[in-house]
């Protein structure tokens, strides 16, 4: 009964380096050296050999400080950019079996635009400023649709960013103008439109106002009460972990240092940088 | 440590929780890497339809006992064999992560003992939430959390508020009532009638007399000898470990507090 | 045939110290194979070297550089600009190839083999056998959406035009209709987005299927792309939001009467009423002709 599903992301040892790579960055790098850049050839190991799962409807946090990794493994699985080594595999495509990372990149676009979704932490990264709030979230209905209907893109538009509490009357407002808080849920509202099944949260609220990181991370979270859609959520704030993931991984220096639960990550953690971690909070 | 229990079989098989030289320490790396023993070489069996009471001076393990079950900490040694639903066994102390938030969803619920909830959810979702991981709508999730609400007499004009503005015993029936909500084949319960009074009280009985009757099985921590005398068909006691006694408060200092 | 080309050649005084056409012959080939390679794949932009001709850059050396490279000595040669055979651009092109090449030319649509244009296709239908050759200022209709062209060649190559389409969209939202003018952005057979060059809306229509060859020449953008006969051409229009073209009501020719051309707004100075007149001179022309036969029979 119990546990027959297979994961909808199957990560393999994925690692990412930048720059020059030499046969001992891997030994020279790492928690315990305390280091990403490697002293022998100058590489920088930004995430080694991190393998994961993650189940349909279910949360995971990646959690770490600077310099853990766990931004670029969020880039390299939403297929912006390759990584070094490893392979990940959906099982909406092609049943889990292909690794995505080889895939062309016209392709990579497809699953991209239906598949995946991403919140980046900086909005400049995630939408066109340039465009309106709801023009960005059609961008991404318009990505496969080679005969659009307007009023039909305008209207699923306008119910997405209804979804996000965005009031009415300032869709067709430039993305530019709003406040972090509501670029934050533009961009949420455009990672939804195609119904991801997958949905990748980058430090979705860092740097925004507590109280406006609060409303936002609560429509996260609702949103994920009521659609069931599976997320990563990366955060250096255990507070976010705790309030949004099921499960969660302890990054340093690139490697994973810990993985578990979160309730038993944050109240019984066992890797010494765990524990130092929780013992931060404010 | 010892042990009272009636021991109704001796084979793990026909028990729904079956714990084996049950073992926590913890590590605590910052303090140089202090070890504490919470728990050591606890046994004991609870049959389906049971209702287990841990006792012991506070201090001796008993919520680390619980937590261990809900696998909010991970033991250190010896197993928590459960039976599932579909007569598989589980140990709890060492199975994968997925099932056991599939356990959690399904099969054992715990009412902590103060309740911890997402912040700014009203009551009614609270409660809810849990039978909506079922598969439940929320349509009707929400009208069987408001069905559960009333039985605990929480006032309708709450049910759209935020728990945290209510009062310990309120929250404490939201605790309970979400618990209840998914139909748990095992609750565990921490102390969860602390902070109410007579009244409230005599409602949360009832209500666990209810869910009794209906098979479900409880594991529960009390500090009021009359209720453990009424409701307990096993005692289980848990001493502190000879010689090795740590305050709680100097544990919680460096975890996260619970 | 050589015997004709040297009879061509001997003819007009200066023929003689220029190759035919005015480019060598390695120059020709290479523009007849970039051609080749962009008729084979229809409106996709195809790099060449361009040439250092006498005109400047942005006056039409994309367009004349293939004109040049196809026109043959049999070939009958048209130029207009914006339509019109008479303009400085259209006359200074003219007498650049008759005194290269010595072919004859005409202001007659249905007369010529080649037409070179300048923003507008002429009235008159074109027929098989016709090649179109468009002066185009900026090949790359991506531009309006994005800068890079590292960026734009990738998404020509994915077929990734969402981003167009998103700006339709903007428009729409904006202005409750499309409101580009110029450079209506077309899909080719269904593949590659291109940039039609500035000709108007009207003209578009013109495009698909059409039983002439449209090759498409940028010399500053140093780029040729090509539709060949008988292609799929449609604008980009959201299926509920159908493409239009300019009308303008009661609008008729002054000077031929017609109404179902397009035609040039002409203020006038002195009384500062608007006076319309066909853009295709050729067409007024023969419309008025035809009056005139039909009077005097």
């Amino acid at each position: 009964m119990l546990n027959s599903q297979s994961p909808l992301l199957h990560v393999r040892s994925l690692s990412k380096q930048y720059g020059p790579s030499c046969s001992s960055c891997a030994r020279l790098t790492g928690p315990e050296q305390g280091t990403n850049i490697c002293p022998e050839c100058g590489g920088v190991v930004a995430c080694w050999e991190v393998s994961f799962n993650l189940f349909p409807g279910e949360v995971l946090g990646i959690v770490g400080e600077s310099g853990s990794g766990k931004s670029t493994i969020l880039r390299c699985l939403n297929l912006d950019e390759p990584p070094t080594t490893g392979e990940a595999f959906h099982s909406g495509v092609e049943k889990g079996k292909t690794n995505l990372f080889t895939l062309s990149s016209q392709r990579k676009r497809l699953i991209q635009s239906s598949l995946l979704g991403i919140v980046y932490q900086s909005p400049h990264l995630g939408l066109n400023l340039d465009f309106s709030a709801g023009a960005n979230v059609a961008e991404r209905l318009l990505i496969q649709n080679n005969t659009p209907e307007y009023r039909r893109i305008r209207k699923r538009t306008s119910s997405l960013l209804n979804k996000v509490q965005m009031p009415v009357k300032r869709i067709d407002e430039l993305s530019g103008a709003f406040s972090g808080g509501m670029q934050q849920r533009v961009q949420l509202a455009k990672a939804l439109a195609p119904r991801p099944m997958l949905l990748l949260l980058d430090e979705p609220t860092s740097g925004l106002d507590v109280s406006v990181q609060a409303s936002v991370l609560d429509l996260i979270a609702s949103l994920q009460r009521k659609t069931g859609v599976s997320m990563l959520v990366v955060s250096h704030d255990l507070g976010v972990i705790r309030l949004l993931t099921h499960r969660t991984l302890v990054m340093k220096m690139g490697r994973v240092v810990e993985r578990g639960l979160t309730d038993q990550i944050l109240e019984d953690p066992q890797h010494p940088y765990t524990q130092e971690l929780v013992a931060s909070v404010l | 440590m010892k042990r009272k229990t009636k021991r109704l079989y001796n084979n793990p098989n026909g028990c729904l929780l079956s714990v084996e030289n049950l073992e926590k320490t913890f590590c605590l790396h910052l303090l140089k890497g202090i070890r504490v023993e919470a728990v050591q070489s606890l046994s004991f069996q609870l049959q389906q339809g049971e209702f287990g009471v841990l006792v012991g001076p506070s201090g001796a393990g008993k919520t680390t006992v619980l937590k261990c079950i809900y696998r909010t900490y991970l033991p250190t040694g010896g197993t928590i064999r459960y039976q599932c639903s579909d007569n598989s066994i589980v140990d709890l102390a060492t199975c994968s992560e997925q099932m056991v938030l599939e356990i959690r969803k399904t099969e054992i619920a715990h009412v902590t003992q103060f309740l911890r909830c997402a912040p700014r959810v009203p009551a009614e979702e609270v409660v809810a939430y849990p039978r909506m991981t079922q598969g439940i709508s929320q349509k009707e999730a929400v009208e069987e959390a408001r069905e559960l609400l009333q039985r605990f007499a929480i006032p309708e004009k709450l049910w759209q508020a935020y728990p945290i503005t209510f009062s310990g015993g309120e929250q404490q029936r939201i605790n309970l009532a979400r618990a209840i909500v998914q139909r748990p084949r095992l609750l565990l319960l921490d102390e969860p009638t602390a902070s109410l009074d007579g009244r409230a009280i005599e409602r949360f009985l009832a209500a666990l007399e209810s869910i009794r009757k209906k098979g479900t099985t409880c594991l529960g921590i009390f500090h009021n000898q009359d209720m453990v005398r009424s409701l307990a068909t096993q005692v289980i006691e848990v001493r502190p470990l000879n010689g090795v006694y740590i305050d709680r408060a100097e544990i919680t200092h460096f975890r996260q507090v619970s | 045939m050589a015997e004709r080309l040297q009879a061509l050649l001997g003819q007009k005084g200066n023929c003689r110290h220029y190759t035919f056409a005015y480019l060598d012959e390695s120059a020709k080939r290479e523009i007849r194979r970039r051609t080749l390679k962009a008729v084979a794949i229809p409106g996709h932009q195809i790099p060449f070297a361009s040439r250092e001709i006498p005109i400047a850059r942005g006056w039409g050396t994309g367009g004349l550089q293939l004109t040049m490279s196809l026109i043959g000595p049999e070939d009958v040669l048209k130029v207009i600009d914006q339509g019109c055979d008479g303009s400085v651009n259209a006359v200074n092109l003219r007498r650049l190839a008759t005194l290269t090449t010595g072919c004859r030319t005409t202001t007659r649509t249905s007369d010529a083999t080649l037409i070179q244009t300048r923003h507008r296709i002429p009235e008159t239908p074109l027929t098989r056998g016709q090649i179109i050759i468009f002066q185009v200022p900026y090949p790359e209709i991506l531009r309006f959406v994005e800068p890079r062209e590292t960026v734009t060649r990738r998404m020509h190559a994915e077929g990734a035009y969402h981003r167009m389409w998103t700006f339709l969209y903007e428009n729409v939202v904006q202005w409750g209709r499309i409101t580009i003018g110029f450079r209506y952005p077309v899909m080719v057979h269904g593949r590659y987005l291109m940039d039609p060059s500035p000709i108007p809306r009207w003209d578009i229509p013109k495009l698909d299927q059409s039983p002439a060859l449209m090759l498409f020449g940028a010399g500053r953008e140093k780029r040729i792309y090509a539709v060949p006969p008988f292609t799929k051409v449609e604008p980009l229009a959201f299926k509920d939001i159908p493409f239009e073209v300019e009308h303008q009501a009661g609008a008729r020719c002054s000077r031929c009467g017609a109404a179902d051309v397009f035609l040039d707004e002409i203020p006038d100075e002195e009384s500062g009423r608007i006076r319309w007149v066909c853009s295709d001179t050729d067409y007024c022309d023969q419309r008025l002709a035809a009056r005139g036969e039909s009077h005097r029979a």
